[in-house]
């Protein structure tokens, strides 16, 4: 899992979600790309951020992206971060005895406006959070950050620089990820993805 | 081994699937089912004609819950209506162990249709002689559908199925209305049965299931999800002696 590095955090703000992640992408020390997509559209409201194995990383969003289009046609409406997550928790689940090596995180606003997010171990267990969710090779990092910059309620420009703070700090204390960040704030209105400028090392 | 590889069911020359068509006769013949989606729930009924007075009629199922949020009754035959109760549970469970919800009516009802179109295609198979009605609500408020032996589906505003379905859609289409009342809904079902019943109509000899679409609030303050529900006995009565 720590063989291509990441850092991914999501938090919760007042009827907004924030998710961020570095996009280094390294095999052992040597960094081969320094755009690497962590975090993915689902719906216009809910994204998915991956950690862990990055072949596990997109072939999972490609299953993903098929499992949810085909939701879309057959149901007719759009899929809701809960019922998604529980998508991607049986599809890890599946795959109990010879697992994907991944760490998803699941953001999204629902129907009702209301704030979703949720984080999963390599084979499906759904950890619901209140505040945030991280994982990666900086997520020990990244608890310590959000566990003393997060407060509830944060309007999403105050959001946006929380979770840019957690993040960026947590990644300058780790060698296996980096070399630039991407913060996406979901709220009613829309997205907003921003590039955030960081060390590039 | 191989002697009933080939399907039951093949073409006349004038187009049609005869083994649907006999099919369609045996749900003619069954015990009439009616349903109406009123604005704020669905109901459906069907008569339960015991064969003799020794039958034990409470322990009769006609009307059955297929998951927490829909529910199903059928005109023709009994057994072959089991089996299909079966595999509409079963796929409804199958949707909760992935996405942890109720599947929508529409997606239920597109397997059972789905399924019974199997049946008009397989070796050695012959198509199911029921007709279903299935009611349940979802996302999109209520729903009533009803499935065919041939594995078509309607989506009805309000139907009958079996014995008395001529007179009884002609019954409810003077009656219905799209804003229509829950308990005007119930009343309207119970009359329609009555009108094509044989003899007397007692609590004992109709199966009425409703759900409607508004939750329910806990003594907690939790709102729990509609749920589809068999009117007891006593319940029935009640309508019943509001109808007379």
């Amino acid at each position: 899992m720590e063989y291509n590095g990441a850092a991914i955090v999501a938090m919760k703000g007042k009827n907004c979600i924030a998710i961020g992640a570095d996009k280094r992408l390294g095999q052992r020390q040597l960094t081969v790309d320094t755009n690497f997509k962590k975090v993915f559209p689902i719906t216009e409201r809910t994204y998915i951020g991956l950690s862990g194995l990055a072949t596990d990383v997109k072939t999972l969003h490609d299953q993903f992206r098929m499992r949810v289009n085909l939701y879309k046609h057959r149901e007719e409406r759009v899929i809701e971060p809960k019922t998604f997550a529980n998508l991607v928790s049986h599809v890890l689940y599946e795959r109990r005895f010879g697992s994907y090596l991944v760490n998803p995180v699941v953001a999204g606003l629902d129907k009702n406006d209301i704030p979703f997010i949720c984080g999963m171990d390599s084979i499906g267990c759904i950890d619901l959070a209140d505040n945030f969710i991280v994982c990666g090779t900086a997520a020990e990092n990244l608890y310590g950050a959000c566990e003393g910059l997060w407060e509830p309620d944060l309007e999403p420009e105050v959001l946006f620089e929380t979770i840019s703070q957690a993040l960026l700090n947590s990644v300058d204390r780790d060698a296996m990820s980096g070399w630039g960040a991407v913060v996406h704030i979901i709220t009613p209105a829309g997205v907003i993805t921003r590039d955030l400028k960081s060390r590039m090392d | 081994m191989d002697r009933y590889s080939f399907s039951l069911t093949t073409f006349a020359p004038n187009g049609k699937l005869l083994q649907i068509e006999h099919a369609l006769a045996a749900v003619g013949n069954g015990a009439t089912s009616v349903g109406i989606k009123a604005a704020n729930g669905v109901v459906i009924a069907t008569e339960k004609k015991a064969g003799s007075s020794l039958i034990d009629v409470s322990s009769l199922e006609h009307m059955v819950m297929v998951c927490e949020s829909i529910g199903m009754v059928y005109s023709g035959m009994g057994p072959d209506f089991r089996v299909l109760v079966n595999s509409a549970r079963k796929a409804a469970q199958k949707y909760r162990r992935i996405y942890m919800e109720d599947p929508p009516v529409r997606i239920l009802v597109k397997e059972l249709a789905s399924i019974m179109q199997e049946f008009t295609q397989s070796g050695g198979v012959r198509p199911f002689g029921v007709s279903l009605l299935i009611a349940g609500v979802d996302d999109r408020g209520p729903n009533l559908y009803q499935v065919d032996p041939s594995g078509s589906y309607f989506p009805w505003k309000a139907t009958a199925i079996g014995k008395n379905m001529v007179n009884s859609k002609t019954f409810l289409e003077k009656r219905f209305d799209n804003d229509i009342d829950l308990e005007d809904a119930v009343y309207t079902a119970i009359l329609t049965l009555k009108e094509g019943f044989e003899g007397q109509m007692t609590e004992q000899s109709i199966d009425v299931g409703v759900i409607t679409t508004i939750p329910t609030t806990q003594a907690d303050g939790k709102q729990k999800p509609p749920r589809f529900q068999r009117l007891s006995p006593a319940e029935i009565k009640d309508y019943l002696s509001n109808v007379a």
